[in-house]
C-alpha cells in the first residue's frame, strides 16, 4: 500500500529505523505495490504491440493509443477512489452522458452561454454522486442495488427528456453558441507536441491521476478511504468521518463524469442520450485490472492509470496489428482475469510474510 | 438472593456517592433494548481514575453492549450514565473519544492492510501546511508511533508493515498504546484476551496495569476471573444482561468470583448429579465447594 514507497524526507535518521529490518531492496519495495501486476502487464503489452504492429511505435499511434486511454482513465481515477473506498458505481456510463445532455439542453433550451450549461452539468453531476452516497448511507443496501438502480433511472431519464425537450434521440447542436469555441478549446482541444497533436484530455487525466495519488497518500482523507475500504466500523469507532467520506467518494465519481462528460459534449456539437450503457464495466475494469480490490482497502490511482493504458493498448494495438476488433472484448475478458489472480497474490504478500 | 445482591450494590454505591464528581464515570440503573431484546438492565457501576473496573460474564450476558454505550456506538434507554458526575448520552464514538474515552474492540478496530503507523494515527492524523496543501506529517507520525510503543514496552521492527501482520496480543498492545497517546482518561477493552494463549495474555494484561499506572480508568471485559482477579479493583458480574454483582476486590476472592460467575445453583446442581453417579469424589468436593463459596459470599 501506500506506505511502502519511501518518502523522500527518510534522510534523516529516525527512530522508525531498526536494525532488525533488513534494508529492502527496490524489487521487494517494487513487489508489495498493488499495481505492480498491471504494470508489468503494460510492458508486456507494450513490447508485444511493439513487435506485432510496429507502426504502434510512431509518436502519433502512442498520442492515440494516450487518447483512448484518457477518456476511460479520467473516469477510473474515481473509480478506483471509491473502489478502494469499498463500494463501487455502475452508474458511471450513463451518468457520463447525463452531464453532457444537462449541459447542451440547459444552455439550448434557455438560449443561455454554454459555461451556464457547464455549471448546470457539474451539480448535476456531483447531485448525482451525493443521491447514490446517501442512499446507500441511509438504506444500507450494497452498492451494487443502489448504483444499478441508478443506471436504469439515469437511462431512462437520459432518453426520455432528451426527447421531451429536443424531440430528438440525441441532443440538438449547441455549435453556434456562445461559449462553444471558448469550451472546446478547454475541454476537446489538442496540444502540439514536437509535431504531434496529444489531446487535451490526456494532460487532465494526468492531472487527475497525480492529484488523486496525493489525496490518497498525502492527506487524512487518503487515509480515512483506505479505512473504510479496509475496515468501515473500525474506521468508525476510531472517529473517522464514515458517512462524509463515502458521500464524499460518490461525489468525486461523480466530477470525474462531470470532465469526461463535458469532452464527449465539445469534441462533437451534441450528445447520443442512449450512449455509456456498458462503458461503466471499463472503468471497473481499468481500476481492477491496476490492482485495486473489489473488496476495498487495497489500490491506488496509478493503478488505475496503467489499467487504463492497458485498454488504450489493447484497443488501438489491435487495430494497427490489422486484427479484427472483435477479438478486443476477449482481450479486455482475459486481462481481467490474469489482473484478478495477480492481485490477490499481492494482497496476500502484503497482509502475510515480510 | 436477589435482595442481598441489590443491597451489597446499593452500599457500594453509597460508599461512593460522597465523592461521586470523581468518580470517572457513574451507571446508576442503565438498561438498553435492542427492538424488543433486552440486552441490559439495572446495571450499576463506577470507573475511577487509576482503577481497573472488571466486568464479568458469560457469552451474551451483555458485555458488549454496556461497553458500546460508553464508548457511543449505542444509546442507553433507561437509566443515568455519568462523565464526571453529569448525565450523558454519548451520540457517537467521535463524541466518546473526545470526552477522553477510548475503546479497544474485541473484533479490534484496526485495519488490517494499513501499515502500523497509520493505523496509530487513523481517525486522528497529524497534518503539516495549510489550506489545499495541508499533508501528513508522515515522518512525525512513524516516529511517535515508534516512540510511544516502546515507551509501552512493545519493540517492533518496523512500524511500516501492515498491522495484520502482528501477533493479536500484539495488535491489542498497539490499540491500548493509542488510547493512551490520545489522552484517553477512559479505556476500554472488549475480551483483549480472548483469542489469545497463556503468553500474549500475560503481555496484554502487564499494559492494562500500565495504563492504569498512568492515570486511566480501565474497563476490563472478560469472562475469565482468572484474567480479572489479578488486575482488577472492582467486579461487575453481569448474567442475561442483569447485574448479578458488584464488588470491590477487598471483598471477594478468586475462587468466588468463578463460583458466582459459574452460578451457584448450576454448580449445585452438577453436585447433585456427581453425588448420584458415584466415584467421582474429588470433582464432587469441588463443585460443593463452588456451589457454597457461591452463597456465603
Ligand atoms: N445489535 C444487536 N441487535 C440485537 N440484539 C443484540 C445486538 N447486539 C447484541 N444483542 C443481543 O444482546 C445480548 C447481549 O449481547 P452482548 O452485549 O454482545 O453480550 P456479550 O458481549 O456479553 O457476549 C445478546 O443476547 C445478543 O444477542
Ligand atoms: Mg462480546
Amino acid at each position: 500500500m501506500s506506505s511502502i514507497t519511501a518518502s523522500p524526507s527518510h534522510k534523516k535518521k529516525s527512530a522508525t529505523t531498526d536494525e532488525r529490518v533488513g534494508k529492502k531492496s527496490t524489487l521487494s519495495i517494487l513487489l508489495g505495490r498493488p499495481e505492480i501486476g498491471a504494470l508489468v502487464g503494460a510492458v508486456a503489452l507494450f513490447i508485444f504491440f511493439a513487435i506485432v504492429a510496429p507502426v504502434f511505435l510512431s509518436p502519433a499511434s502512442l498520442a492515440t493509443v494516450l487518447y483512448g486511454a484518457s477518456t476511460i482513465g479520467i473516469m477510473a481515477v474515481g473509480v478506483s477512489l471509491l473502489m478502494i473506498g469499498g463500494e463501487f458505481d455502475l452508474s458511471t456510463g450513463v451518468a457520463v452522458i447525463s452531464s453532457a445532455l444537462s449541459a447542451s439542453l440547459v444552455s439550448w433550451y434557455f438560449g443561455l452561454n454554454v459555461w451556464v450549461g457547464i455549471v448546470v452539468a457539474l451539480l448535476v453531476s456531483m447531485l448525482i454522486g451525493f443521491i447514490n452516497g446517501i442512499i446507500l448511507i441511509k438504506t444500507k443496501l450494497p452498492s451494487f442495488i443502489v448504483t444499478l438502480a441508478s443506471f436504469l433511472m439515469l437511462t431512462g431519464l437520459n432518453l426520455g427528456l432528451t426527447r421531451a425537450i429536443g424531440g430528438s434521440v440525441s441532443s440538438p447542436s449547441i455549435a453556434n453558441m456562445e461559449g462553444f469555441q471558448s469550451a472546446k478549446a478547454v475541454f476537446a482541444s489538442s496540444v502540439n507536441i514536437g509535431g504531434i497533436e496529444v489531446k487535451v484530455t490526456v494532460f487532465i487525466w494526468l492531472a487527475m491521476v497525480l492529484i488523486a495519488s496525493w489525496i490518497l497518500l498525502r492527506t487524512k482523507v487518503g487515509n480515512w478511504i483506505f479505512a473504510i475500504g479496509g475496515d468501515e466500523k473500525a474506521a468508525r469507532a476510531v472517529g473517522v468521518p464514515v458517512v462524509r467520506t463515502k458521500i464524499g467518494l460518490f461525489m468525486a465519481v461523480g466530477f470525474c463524469g462531470w470532465v469526461l462528460g463535458m469532452h464527449n459534449l465539445f469534441a462533437f456539437d451534441s450528445v447520443q442520450s442512449g450512449e455509456g450503457i456498458g462503458n461503466e464495466f471499463l472503468y471497473i475494469i481499468a481500476a481492477v485490472i491496476g490492482g485495486c480490490l473489489l473488496t476495498g482497502g487495497y489500490g491506488s490511482a496509478i493503478g488505475g492509470a496503467i489499467g487504463a493504458f492497458i485498454f488504450g493498448m489493447a484497443n488501438k494495438g489491435i487495430v494497427y496489428a490489422e486484427w479484427n476488433p472483435d477479438w478486443f472484448k476477449f482481450f479486455l475478458g482475459l486481462m481481467l482475469l490474469l489482473a484478478t489472480v495477480v492481485n490477490i497474490v499481492v494482497k496476500k504478500r502484503a497482509e502475510s510474510s515480510k | 438472593m436477589k435482595t442481598r445482591k441489590n443491597k451489597k450494590t446499593e452500599e457500594l454505591l453509597e460508599k461512593l456517592e460522597p465523592k461521586t464528581s470523581d468518580n470517572l464515570l457513574t451507571f446508576k440503573g442503565v438498561g438498553k433494548h435492542y427492538g424488543s431484546i433486552i440486552a441490559l438492565r439495572d446495571v450499576d457501576m463506577v470507573v475511577d481514575p487509576g482503577k481497573v473496573t472488571c466486568v464479568l460474564g458469560d457469552n451474551g450476558a451483555g458485555k458488549s453492549t454496556l461497553i458500546k454505550i460508553i464508548a457511543g456506538l449505542h444509546q442507553h434507554d433507561e437509566g443515568e450514565f455519568m462523565l464526571h458526575g453529569s448525565a450523558i448520552k454519548l451520540k457517537s464514538p467521535r463524541v466518546a473519544l473526545d470526552a477522553g474515552i477510548a475503546a479497544v474492540y474485541q473484533d479490534l478496530a484496526v485495519v488490517p492492510l494499513m501499515p502500523i503507523w497509520r493505523n496509530f494515527f487513523l481517525g486522528s492524523e497529524l497534518t503539516t501546511g495549510v489550506g489545499p496543501f495541508k499533508k501528513l506529517d508522515v515522518q512525525k507520525m512513524k516516529d511517535i508511533t515508534k516512540q510511544e510503543l516502546s515507551d509501552m514496552g512493545i519493540d517492533l521492527r518496523d512500524v511500516e508493515q501492515p498491522i495484520g501482520q502482528l501477533s493479536g496480543g500484539e495488535r491489542q498492545c498497539v490499540a491500548i498504546a493509542r488510547a493512551v497517546y490520545f489522552g484517553a482518561k477512559v479505556l476500554i477493552l472488549d475480551e483483549p484476551t480472548a483469542a489469545l494463549g497463556v503468553k500474549q495474555s500475560g503481555v496484554v494484561l502487564r499494559y492494562i496495569l500500565q495504563a492504569r499506572d498512568r492515570g486511566l480508568g480501565v474497563i476490563f471485559i472478560t469472562h475469565n476471573p482468572h484474567h480479572a482477579y489479578p488486575v482488577g479493583d472492582s467486579f461487575l458480574l453481569l448474567k442475561r444482561g442483569r447485574s448479578i454483582g458488584y464488588y470491590s476486590k477487598s471483598e471477594i476472592t478468586v475462587g468466588e468470583l468463578t463460583a458466582q460467575m459459574a452460578g451457584g445453583a448450576e454448580l449445585a446442581e452438577l453436585a447433585h448429579e456427581l453425588e448420584q453417579l458415584g466415584g467421582h469424589d474429588e470433582e464432587l468436593s469441588e463443585a460443593e465447594a463452588g456451589a457454597t463459596s457461591q452463597t456465603t459470599a
